[in-house]
């Protein structure tokens, strides 16, 4: 710690630590633009100037850029001397030379740091009389918008881009006054977080383009705290409405977790909510595809009618709360009930938990992720199954950076010299995979083969930490080497591949670590949002076993809730199921291939309509609330289970509020903590209100209906949550888990954040959100190698095995039908290794059928696959569910015409 | 394989080895970016987009990332230009001894004016800094060749030394 | 006894009266003094001498090269790789020719130097940054190298001893800014020409992230001379408080315009008058610009100061790179303010805002005042802003700092013609023919 006195007042601040950011973490007022808690320090803006003064003496002091300044013990500064006022003036006159005031049609406007820093520093005068410099904008894809006129050369979108997440096709162009930051031509921004360059720039360069479609001012959107429902990392959101519908999802900070940024999947596929896909009304089947709507009351005695006749089998869903889980296994009874996971992945994720109790480490947050100091990632491609870990992993290979730049005596803030010194030396990062990945660029080594070569590379690394023979292969051997002398070594695995070898695999090098007195940590993903919640809720039957059961027709009720079972199960499978069984119930928010089988229908809330809990991949539990308030009769699965199960008579669902079905889960085996992840509905805050939705500067509530009723609308109760639909109250000073937004005085933008952490870039203000589940310590034994059928290997003659290849864009159920997620992904696609491509006469871009899978699919050429198998692009169309082991025939489609890529479109400059 | 002779449709032979050997003088590839560039347009005039693509891909670059470089440079030329490159001096001490007039003259005589190239391709007028030739002053260069004490008189018979 | 050299940097080519070639050079004792350093001495004898000897950087900050080179880790304290000696021959500073001199008419003398400075801080790899436009000195410093190379001079075992170096020319793709230091490095590494943060310090870890030492092309060539002639020598060469001789140059509308090697601390008036002869005539001398256009304008009341580093400071200029350009009375004192910062506008890197739009702003001001748009409190906003810009430490490098000097200076000594044209709406020099 260090005491240093800003305008006569003495803090106690982090030694080291620069000044600007010492400021802000004391709750200070000091503009600034290009410093960003995780990006640096660059000193380009020159808008955090203070007055340093050499000692107590000194009246004069000389101007310093806050952000580069290192705070010392005595150091004294100035904020508010005129000086240091009239030059951080000066700055914001010489940034509006040439930015248009085009606040009205921005939008940014409202929640512009530009706008904020602009008011802070008081420059209201146009002093400059010359011509504003314009620029051309780009076509950049279906997720940002360009404005490049805005730019005020910051710096950030590029720092962020490049040197964080690693892409390579934004830069900057030119010099002097003529700064341009785009691509060489038109074209999609292929980085994986390219929609961070919303939050990251400080004006209207990079805005949301779904968003600005049908656009709302910051002050009149609704928010509320969500969790990413796209993969198992469950990233803390902002999700806002207007009317009703979904607008935008931005990033709610998390100090352990996603910290400022999030994927473009979590941010651009909630898109789904809004879609005209959506079940909004009961329905009952009348002939094929064809629903009749029933009275809410009918359909309800309806269901509750069969839950009497009993004899009913229950498959929950990964992508669904606890609460519905919880609801559909009491109304079912465990013996009936299925986690609604495949069966193949539901052991995966048995063994994974059975894996994580076994070490001794806590599964690591991504903060533990960024800190560690070597990586193995064995058979998962996080880019495409859990994007964010990819995020944090090259954070964590560059701390090498950081660790040299620590030697050399600068500054870890200090972004330029602290790159410029380390010349790209990162920390080691292995990587086992099937093919290429997107973060192969920063591994130390790679080596691809097919899922079940990656375990024996695993176990051969693991057996190698404990003794090397000298006769590993050079990839073995390094990265045994390399996970042996580190200080925080990581495993990286997952189910995405479905060979539980690998996942093995994963443990056994954690345990030959462990042996090694080493305290190694472990992060194994599955796929789902709640894929986690359903392995710690377990069910009685498996999938495979689930649907038997009801093919053989002993069942008379198969309720499924949220959840496409031919995602599940092989379709054949599935259908015999579905078809035979006398009564489907499917409860859903979207139209899905089972839905459309169902003999009734309940229209089931979204994420954004409803209030829930998640369980991550850290078995971290953590609520997501309802945005607004569902449209026609659409309402939480689980209330419709519960008010069926008390119309028939049960008295264990009497539930009214998720408090009282919070309770119920609470109770279930591993769930104790789900009471303590937020505060129950009746929490009031300081101000002894609810936590508002609405922004103090809400306006047009009298109005915003009045093209259908000119009475204005009472505001809605919400008796389920301690947020209100209301701008009464304040958003600050509240639990993290209830933070709707940010917003503080004078800061409009989403910078406020800060105002929200205990100290700039720390935990939130009250501790970061969630509840983790399971217990660290190591309880259980690490689960053993398995016996694994070693099959050979396909051809064009015999068939091809089949391999699943994940697509950030694309594989996921829900944000693949979210519209610009649609934009951006491929068509369904096979891979070949190259001599079996050229077997196949196949090249490049034409078509294969699959008459197993029932589909096409575009083919691709990749050295790194191996012959005799194929990857296939899972969730895509012919390939939404588990694939068919064995040998699989494929031809070449003559009558294969690639969709047209959407991402070829020319699109107009403007 | 197809890459390859790609880039060596886009990079002349010798070209690439002009690189692979300024590389050699270099820790890493990218290093040679500008170097690379200076190769290509010594042979070519400037830098065309094909040529920016073969370049960043023989580096083992981004094109983009290839393109911020070219972009920073004053001498790399990412639009074509004429036969000839004429770079008249317009620092202080030309300018004191009178540059206005030349570049007037200059810009007369072919019916362009500064940073355009004449309709028949034959110049390219560009303005540069300081020649380090101040005692020579006014001076400009064509091409390679360094071109002293000129006056507005001079500028005919000169221009008239380069078709 | 022998009488040593007064000119050590120019001697040789006005005995040969042209190009020193590698023959000429070795008669004249040239390579003798590297010979003898890297076969015979230590690493520290030679910074010693450099240190001792008190030779300043030439390139225009005057930083003691003894001491700069002293920062180079020694041993293991360096770590592992490369160790590099750049020679900043970027010359792009309006006004100045000296570099350019010395790299064409006698190239092995910077081979000589760089030699030695190489092995004084036990680089392994040397680079000459050389402007792009600098053809000729290219074509000289090449076909130098091939020659020093083939004698063994560069290259493995230097002289037979066990050093080695590469000497290798890297042609700049063009911009002022790359002759900073840091910004050279980044431009050296193939990067965009932009300075960089310090710390780290260059000698610490510069080009490519290893202990790195900059220095100008007429500071390694005074390298040889203090080693073959002795720390006395160099220090007794200066007529005031610093060592050696300088090459002092001057442009603009004098009867000899051109670059003489002197004494340092000669001064201005000698320069000026005997040596480039005096105004030509029908000219009087208003300003002078010491040493660059990045330097503040002298008046005629400062010609009889000396030209060295604490006097041209103490009148509040620089001595900068010691080639001054002059301003006569035909000049209008705003036209040539819109000229420098037209080149400092356009050659800003445009990292940090003051520079990047600050210097347009006044470009454009100046432009109104010129051209009669001038307006009431236009000179209180140029004061205003050109201080603010101007400040070191108020942006990111000295660009900018360098870009006010002449400005803020142009303010001071010639405030009435700047009154003068707001008042009468127009330049009185056009009126006047200019
Ligand atoms: C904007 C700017 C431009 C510069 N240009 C040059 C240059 O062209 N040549 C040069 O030798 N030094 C130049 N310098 C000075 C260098 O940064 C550095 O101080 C010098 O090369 C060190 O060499 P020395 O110690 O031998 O003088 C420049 C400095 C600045 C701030
Ligand atoms: S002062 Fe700023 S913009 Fe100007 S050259 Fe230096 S870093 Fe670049
Ligand atoms: S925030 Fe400090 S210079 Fe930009």
């Amino acid at each position: 710690m260090a005491t240093i006195v800003v305008d006569g007042v003495e803090f106690e601040v982090d030694e080291g630590q620069n000044l600007l950011h010492a400021c802000l973490s004391q709750g200070l007022e000091l503009p600034y633009f290009c410093w960003h808690p995780s990006l640096g320090s660059v000193g380009a803006c020159r808008q955090c100037a203070v007055i340093q003064y050499a000692d107590a003496d000194d009246t004069r002091g000389r101007l310093t850029m806050a952000c580069m300044t290192p705070a010392k013990d005595g150091t004294r500064i100035s904020i508010q001397t005129e000086t240091a006022k009239q030059f951080r003036a000066s700055v914001i006159e010489w940034l509006m030379e040439n930015h248009p005031h085009d606040c009205p049609v921005c939008e940014e406007g409202g929640e512009c740091h530009l706008q904020d820093m602009t008011v802070m520093t008081g420059h209201t005068q146009r002093r400059y009389r010359g011509r504003k410099r314009t620029f051309e904008n780009q076509y950049l894809g279906p997720f940002l918008n360009h404005e490049m006129n805005r730019c005020i050369t910051c710096y950030r979108c590029v720092r962020f881009y490049n040197d964080y997440a690693g892409g390579t096709d934004l830069q900057v162009f030119g010099s002097r006054d003529r700064m341009y930051f785009g691509r060489t031509t038109d074209g999609v921004l292929e980085n994986e977080f390219s929609g961070n360059l919303i939050e990251v720039c400080p004006t209207g360069v990079f805005t949301d383009k779904p968003f600005s479609e049908s656009y709302t001012r910051k002050w009149d959107l609704s928010s509320a705290p969500s969790i990413c429902a796209g993969c198992a990392v469950g990233c803390n959101t902002f999700v806002s409405e207007r009317y009703g519908r979904l607008k935008r999802v931005h990033n709610r900070y998390h100090g352990e977790l996603n910290g400022y940024f999030l994927c473009d999947r979590g941010r651009f596929g909630a898109g789904f909510v809004n879609s005209t896909d959506r079940i909004e009304h009961v329905g009952e089947r009348v002939e094929d595809d064809f629903f009749d709507v029933l009275d809410v009351e009918v359909g309800i005695a309806k269901l509750a009618e069969m839950i009497r006749q009993g004899d009913v089998v229950g498959i929950g869903s990964p992508r669904a709360s606890l609460e519905t889980n919880v609801a559909l296994k009491t109304l079912v009874g465990e013996a009936q009930f299925c986690t609604g996971m495949s069966s193949a992945e539901e052991s995966l994720v048995d063994l994974i938990i059975q894996t994580q109790r076994a070490t001794s480490a806590d599964i690591p947050s991504l903060s533990d992720v960024e800190s560690a100091d070597a990586v193995l990632i064995l058979g998962e491609d996080v880019l495409n199954t859990a994007p964010r870990v990819a995020l944090a992993l090259r954070q964590t290979v560059r701390n090498r950076a950081l660790n040299l730049a620590g030697e050399a005596g600068i500054p870890q803030w200090q972004d330029a010299g602290v790159s410029s010194h380390a010349q790209g030396r990162l920390n080691p990062l292995f990587i086992a995979s099937v093919l290429p990945s997107g973060i192969d660029d920063i591994a130390a080594d790679l080596l691809h083969d097919v899922p079940l070569n990656l375990a024996d590379c695993g176990f051969a690394i693991a057996a190698c930490i404990g003794e090397a023979t000298g006769s590993e292969p050079d990839f073995v051997r390094k990265a045994a080497a390399a996970l042996r002398s580190a200080q925080n070594p990581l495993i990286v695995s997952g189910t995405s591949t479905r060979t539980r070898a690998i996942v093995e695999a994963a443990g056994a090098v954690v345990a030959a670590l462990e042996s090694a007195g080493k305290v190694p940590r472990l992060l194994l993903v599955a796929p789902e949002a709640n894929s986690f919640g359903s392995g710690l809720i377990g069910g009685g039957l498996d999938m495979n076993t689930a649907l038997q059961r009801v093919a053989s027709g002993s069942t008379k009720t198969l309720i499924v809730a949220e959840n496409d079972i031919f995602r599940r199960a092989e379709r054949e499978r599935v259908e015999q199921a579905l078809c035979t069984v006398e009564n489907l119930v499917v409860l859903d928010s979207l139209d899905t291939p089972t839905a459309s089988l169902a003999g009734l229908v309940f229209p089931a809330a979204t994420f954004a309509e409803s209030t829930g809990t998640f369980v991550n991949y850290e078995t971290r539990a953590q609520r997501f609330y309802c945005v607004f308030e569902p449209r026609h009769e659409i309402a939480p699965s689980w209330r419709w289970l519960a008010q069926a199960a008390t119309d028939a008579g049960r008295d264990d669902l009497g539930w009214t509020h998720v408090d009282d079905v919070l309770e119920a889960v609470a109770a279930s085996p591993n769930m104790a903590g789900v009471r303590a992840v937020a505060p129950d509905a009746g929490y009031l805050g300081s101000s002894l209100c609810k936590t508002p939705r609405e922004t103090p500067r809400f306006s047009g509530r009298t109005a915003m209906n009045a093209n259908v009723n000119i009475h204005e609308p009472k505001t809605s109760v919400d008796e389920e949550t301690p947020l209100s639909f209301s701008m009464e109250g304040l958003n600050r000073d509240q639990p993290s888990a209830l933070l709707p937004f940010v917003w503080a005085p004078g800061w409009n933008s989403n910078q406020s954040v800060f105002k929200f952490q205990q100290e700039v870039g720390g935990a939130a203000a009250g501790g970061d959100p969630g509840v983790r589940l399971l217990a660290s310590g190591s309880i259980g034994t690490m689960p053993a190698r398995s016996a694994s059928v070693r099959s050979d290997r396909g051809g064009v003659d015999t068939g091809f095995r089949l391999i699943p290849v994940q697509a950030i864009f694309g594989s996921d159920e829900l944000s693949s039908r979210s519209p610009p997620v649609v934009e951006r992904s491929s068509a369904a696609f096979m891979i070949f290794s190259p001599m079996d491509a050229e077997r196949l006469g196949a090249t490049q871009g034409m078509g294969v059928s699959c008459s197993v899978l029932g589909a096409t699919f575009a083919v691709t050429v990749d050295a790194a696959m191996k012959s005799g198998y194929v990857g296939v692009s899972v969730g895509f169309t012919g390939a939404e569910g588990e694939l068919p082991d064995g040998l699989i025939g494929l031809a070449v489609d003559p009558n294969y015409r690639p969709t047209p890529n959407p991402h070829d479109r020319v699109i107009a400059r403007g | 394989m197809s890459e390859v002779s790609q880039l060596i449709e886009a990079l002349s032979v010798e070209e690439v080895d002009a690189i692979e050997a300024e590389i050699t003088h270099l820790p890493n590839r990218e290093s040679a970016a500008i170097e690379a560039m200076r190769i290509v347009q010594e042979k070519r005039g400037w830098i065309s987009d094909e040529s920016l693509r073969a370049i960043a891909r023989l580096l083992g670059m981004s094109t983009e990332a290839l393109d911020s470089i070219a972009t920073f440079y004053n001498l790399i030329f990412r639009k074509p230009v004429g036969r000839h490159v004429l770079m008249l001096c317009d620092s202080v001490s030309c300018y004191v001894m009178g540059c206005d007039k030349v570049r007037t003259a200059v810009c007369d005589q072919l019916g362009v004016e500064m940073g355009e190239t004449t309709p028949d391709g034959r110049f390219t007028l560009l303005p540069i800094v300081c020649l380090g030739a101040c005692d020579r002053a006014p001076v400009m260069t064509i091409d390679e060749e360094l071109i002293t004490h000129l006056s507005a008189d001079s500028i005919p018979d000169i221009l008239s030394g380069f078709d | 006894m022998v009488t040593l050299s007064t000119k050590p940097l120019t001697e040789r080519v006005e005995a040969v009266g042209g190009v020193v070639d590698m023959a000429a050079y070795e008669n004249a004792g040239g390579y003798e003094a590297a010979r003898q350093a890297i076969t015979k001495s230590e690493p520290e004898a030679v910074q010693g001498l450099v240190k001792d000897a008190d030779l300043r950087g030439r390139g225009g900050a005057g930083f003691p090269t003894g001491v700069k080179w002293g920062f180079v880790p020694k041993g293991d304290a360096a770590g592992p790789g490369h160790k590099y000696l750049v020679c900043n021959a970027d010359e792009m500073e309006p006004g100045t020719f000296k570099d350019r001199y010395l790299m064409e008419m006698d190239p092995h003398l910077l081979i000589e130097g760089m030699l030695i400075a190489a092995f004084a801080i036990g680089a392994d790899k040397a680079y000459i940054f050389l402007r792009g436009e600098y053809h000729e000195s290219f074509k000289q410093l090449y076909s130098a190298l091939a020659d020093a190379s083939e004698k063994g001079y560069v290259g493995q075992n230097v002289f037979g001893s066990d050093f080695s170096v590469d000497l290798v020319i890297h042609r700049s793709g063009g911009r002022y800014i790359c002759g900073e230091e840091t910004a050279l490095l980044n431009a050296l590494e193939g990067k965009r020409g932009q300075p960089r943060t310090k710390p780290p310090f260059p000698p610490a870890s510069g080009a490519w992230g290893r202990p790195t030492i900059v220095n100008n092309v007429e500071t390694l060539c005074n390298v040889p001379g203090i080693l073959k002639n002795g720390v006395d020598w160099f220090r007794d060469l200066g007529i005031g408080n610093d060592s050696g001789t300088k090459l002092y140059g001057v442009s603009g509308r004098v009867k000899r315009p051109g670059l003489w090697e002197l004494p340092i601390g000669t001064t201005i008036r000698e320069i000026i008058e005997e040596h480039a002869g005096g105004m030509q005539d029908g000219y009087k001398l208003r300003g002078i610009l010491p040493g660059g256009a990045s330097t503040d304008f002298l008046t005629i009341e400062h010609l009889d100061l000396p030209m060295d580093y604490g006097s041209i400071q103490a009148a509040g200029s620089r001595m900068g790179t010691g080639t001054m350009i002059l301003m006569d009375d035909s000049i209008c004192p705003v036209a040539i303010s819109i000229n420098l910062q037209h080149f400092f506008a356009q050659e800003s890197c445009g990292f940090c805002t003051p520079c990047r739009e600050g210097l347009p702003w006044l470009e454009q001001l100046l432009i109104d005042i010129e051209e009669g748009r001038g307006q009431p409190g236009d000179l209180e906003l140029l004061d205003g802003n050109a201080a603010f810009i101007g400040a070191p430490g108020n942006t990111f490098c000295l660009h900018a700092t360098g870009a006010m000097e002449p400005l803020l200076s142009a303010l001071r000594c010639f405030r009435e013609d700047f009154e003068a044209h707001i008042e009468s709406g127009g330049c009185p020099y056009r009126e006047r023919g200019h």
